[in-house]
């Protein structure tokens, strides 16, 4: 039998109407910057895509700047808003992905001041917190809008008018957000907000930056000049098309409640364990919690036996065996965040599925605290 | 006769996925679906699998190591890590001047325009007439402070093949970081690095029927080649290029690379008898001339100025054929092909290109077809042309004062 | 890019190819252009006694927008006083095919070449003698 799939927030399986709009784009000759009839198909297709993107998003298709997934939005907001000014002081949130923490990090290298937000201990960034840390004149500042991990949702809309009545600019990846809470790119004020397509049902490979058109955005990817000279490279026009397709089907779907989710909490509290973030708004299909003395790991590899699939963190980070820096930076003892697991629910996850996994849990754990008493 | 137009020539542009790529892509756009770098279940174990077959795949093709092989979103990307990455890993102990030539893929050469605005110095080498590099003019265009060179294999307008095996050479004896854009040579000329001297070298996918959206570099770790990345996050692809792996894209990379090795040899002795067909049906058109070497080059590409005629009038006279007048990338521009410039073709044989590629789909109908359609348009063109006009009537056009505009 | 259907139609279609002697008195012809610029267009007008413009001839080097916006210059010529072919203004040429933005110097280019035709007729008018052999220096 399949192990149920309780990994959504690490990539998401691709729907049928994506996967039957991308069908067609492989079998022709379409490169959208070629002027024969072919090319020209390639590009209206493109400035289809880029419409439906725009409008699942609530920004103007002039807007979108497509990328070969969010990693490259994310590098390309904080390289391209950062790389054509002089260096000066850019502040992120403690809880951002690697891919807006690294490239952070590189510039800091290049000469820029890094500073970064702390996190109250329900997961949130205050505005009192990033008005002090403004103090200081900064460029940019990038908070996400939901966490991967623990599913908080960050006040965006108050973080974006904080930062830009001091005078910076506002970067927010929204790549977890998209499809799972409403997400409108002029109602949250930022200056620029990276997407995903594979974490909606899209492709891999694909992804997109939204940006305010006032934005001077230096490229990551020098060349042929698509996308306005923002973003060389031939477009990946499938796995737009499938992006494009994606985002239409936002519109029709109703988003996620936390019902399911919150059957799943229920039973993980009746067992005792902690959940992180739960004081503050969240993801609804996001849960991320831990067993007091119960290894996250190894929690997780005995129900991946069991046939469910679900994480100890991120994917990204997954190689490493550090608890994870989102739990740390919201108080939560090393020991605690070591034991970390995250259930990450999709549309297709059934409440049969959520009761089979709590069924699963209790033998698992118990076989776990077995031998944890032996070791002993 | 029937014949189902539009006949495609333009495969330097892009290529179709070959059916089979595709189908290896479909298990990966279904059930297998997983992220590669999810190590807790199932699903992040076969998309890592799928993707380390295809690093060795296409590792094959180009005889190294499949550690050597990084994954990227393409040859621009490929193209962009390493001249940025090894310039500025090198800069401060090598030096800052980059050498290239005028002839490169955009790609290429924005790129080094770009490290030129943030303080390096650069030399674009202009090749022969025929499009190829002279090896002392390239050697002396060397300097001490020469961190980079980048030369590519396969010309993506004029399809001449570059003698990568003596620039390597010399780059390695002068301690220069050697980089090959070889999007356009995979499948069309044998590359095997454990005998070439290059330090970096960019793929496609999609000019291998392969997909869009993925691409590789080559870094070769014997002598080791460092790079800086420059696109931070997870740590992906061991710090240099971070980012989930796409793994249908990955995986139909493998499967096209692994096809291209199996079928090159046969497949380019059946291009090569097309495209010489090609060529012998229009060159004895009047005035017709071939841009670049006819002997150093792949044998899917024809680049031919008609003279008298302007590119675009042509390709709009030929539309059941889709070719170009240069690369795609610059296309929707009205600059005449810098490429041909390079070489030294006047202006108005510039204007007056087309560039015909062949590839795996081509048949010898649609080039029959191809040869009568435009022996034809020209015909009607220069009855149009103001220009073959005054050469039938023996001006020299190159002495008439035309006025600026 | 795709073309409008009145480009294509001159395009396919051309109007009033051709030639007429230049040496004749009553045959203005204008060349504008260079080839290194990508165009190149020869239109020539044949006046008659009460100089309205009775025949036009075009030939052109260029993309099909050039091709047609000389076309349809030759069949907007027929019939005029010189007076009236020289308020033909290529943002006229332009509507009338629906031209892209960057096909725009096409028009332009239409509207020089009336320019120069008119103005080597009446050059040669004012003259009253054969304009000098080499008629393929064009000057705007």
């Amino acid at each position: 039998m399949a192990p149920t799939y309780f990994d959504h927030n690490a990539t998401t399986p691709i729907s049928p109407r994506v996967r039957e709009a991308m069908w067609s784009w492989l079998g022709v000759p379409a490169n959208a910057s070629s002027r024969h009839q072919f090319g020209r198909a390639a590009s209206r297709a493109l400035e289809q895509a880029r419409e439906q993107v725009a409008a699942a998003v609530g920004a103007h298709p002039t807007q979108v700047i497509f990328t070969s997934g969010g990693t490259e939005a994310d590098n390309l907001a904080i390289q391209g808003v950062c790389g054509g000014m002089e260096p000066s002081r850019l502040v992120v949130s403690a809880i951002e992905h690697p891919a807006v923490m690294r490239p952070a990090q590189a510039l800091q290298r290049q000469g820029w001041q890094l500073a970064s937000v702390e996190v109250e201990s329900n997961g949130q960034v205050s505005r009192t917190r990033l008005k002090e840390t403004l103090r200081k004149p900064t460029a940019l500042v990038s908070v996400m809008l939901a966490n991967n991990e623990t599913g908080v949702l960050q006040p965006i809309p108050e973080l974006a008018e904080t930062a830009r009545s001091h005078g910076a600019l506002f970067h927010t990846d929204a790549v977890q957000a998209l499809g799972r809470i409403k997400v409108d790119f002029a109602a949250l004020g930022v200056h620029a907000m990276s997407i995903s397509a594979h974490k909606i049902g899209g492709p891999q490979g694909c992804g997109a930056l939204i940006v305010d058109k006032r934005l001077d955005l230096r490229p990551l990817l020098y060349g042929g000049g698509q996308e306005k000279g923002r973003r060389s490279g031939t477009e990946n026009i499938a796995a737009i098309v499938g992006f494009g397709v994606a985002c239409e089907s936002l519109k029709t779907a109703p988003l996620m409640t936390e019902a399911l989710r919150d059957v799943l909490e229920a039973g993980l509290r009746q067992r005792n364990a902690v959940i992180f973030g739960a004081r503050a708004p969240r993801l609804p299909n996001t849960s991320f919690f831990a067993f007091p003395g119960i290894d996250g790991e190894t929690l997780v590899m005995a129900l991946d036996r069991a046939g469910y699939a679900v994480a100890s963190g991120s994917a990204c980070s997954s190689d490493s065996s550090d608890p994870s820096h989102v739990l740390l930076a919201m108080g939560v003892s090393p020991e605690l965040a070591q034991g970390a697991v995250r259930v990450s629910l999709g549309p297709e996850n059934t409440l049969q599925e959520v009761e089979g996994f709590l069924q699963a849990l209790d033998s698992v754990l118990s076989n776990l605290r077995q031998m944890a008493a032996i070791a002993a | 006769m029937s014949i189902k137009t539009p006949i495609y020539l333009d495969y330097a542009a892009t290529t179709p996925v070959d059916p089979r790529v595709a189908e290896k892509m479909i298990p990966y756009l279904t059930e297998h679906f997983g992220n590669p770098a999810s190590r807790s279940h199932v699903f992040g174990w076969v998309a890592e699998k799928a993707v380390e077959t295809a690093r060795e795949q296409v590792a094959a093709l180009v005889n190294c190591d499949p550690k050597e092989i990084i994954w990227t979103s393409g040859a621009t990307e490929s193209d962009n890590l390493a001249i940025k990455g090894a310039a500025h890993f090198y800069a401060a102990t090598r030096g800052r001047h980059i050498l290239t030539i005028s002839t490169e893929h955009k790609a290429v050469l924005d790129t080094v325009r770009e490290l030129e605005r943030q303080g390096f110095e650069a030399t674009y080498l202009d090749p022969e007439p025929d499009g190829l590099v002279d090896i002392e003019k390239f050697k002396a265009a060397l300097r001490p402070d020469t961190v980079l060179a980048s030369v590519m294999l396969v010309n993506n307008e004029i399809g001449v093949i570059q003698d990568i095996a003596t620039l390597g050479a010399i780059c390695r004896e002068k301690g220069v970081v050697f980089h090959v854009d070889a999007a356009q040579a995979t499948g069309k000329v044998e590359i095997d690095l454990q005998r070439l001297p290059v330090d970096l070298m960019s793929f496609s996918a999609h000019k291998t029927y392969g997909p869009k959206g993925i691409g590789a570099l080559y870094v070769r770790r014997k002598p080791r080649v460092r790079l800086e990345a420059q696109m931070h996050g997870g740590g992906h692809e061991r710090g240099m290029r971070s980012g989930t792996l796409p793994t249908h894209q990955i995986v139909g990379m493998g499967e096209a690379f692994r096809i291209a090795r199996e079928e090159m040899a046969a497949e380019n002795v059946r291009i090569l008898k097309l495209r010489n067909k090609l060529l012998a049906g229009l060159q004895t058109i009047e005035e017709v001339y071939v841009n670049g070497s006819l002997e150093h080059r792949v044998p899917h590409n024809l680049n031919m100025s008609f003279n008298f005629v302007e590119g675009e009038s042509l390709i709009m006279a030929i539309k059941d054929v889709a070719v170009s007048s240069g690369s795609a990338c610059t296309s929707a521009s009205l600059e005449p092909s810098y490429v041909l410039r390079a070489l030294g073709r006047s202006d108005e044989l510039a204007h007056s290109s087309i560039r015909f590629s062949l590839g795996r789909f081509t048949t010898e109908e649609e080039i029959d077809y191809t040869i009568a359609l435009v022996r034809a348009k020209i015909g009607k063109l220069r009855e149009l042309s103001p220009l073959w006009e005054m050469y039938q009537e023996g001006v020299d056009l190159n002495k008439v004062e035309w006025a600026i505009h | 890019m795709a073309y409008s259907a009145k480009v294509l139609d001159h395009y396919e279609n051309p109007r009033n190819v051709g030639s007429f002697s230049k040496d004749e008195k009553n045959v203005g012809t204008g060349m504008v252009g260079a080839p290194a610029c990508g165009d190149v267009m020869k239109l020539q007008i044949k006046v008659n006694d009460e100089g309205i413009i009775e025949d036009a001839r075009f030939k052109t080097y260029g993309c099909g927008s050039a091709i047609a916006s000389s076309s349809l210059v030759t069949e907007w010529l027929k019939g005029k006083t010189l007076d009236e072919a020289m308020t033909i203004k290529n943002s006229d040429i332009a509507e009338e095919l629906a031209l892209p933005p960057v096909k725009i110097h096409c028009s332009v280019l239409a509207e020089d070449a009336i320019k120069a035709a008119i103005a080597d007729l009446r050059q040669k008018q004012a003259k009253n003698v054969e304009t000098p052999a080499c008629t393929a220096t064009c000057k705007e």
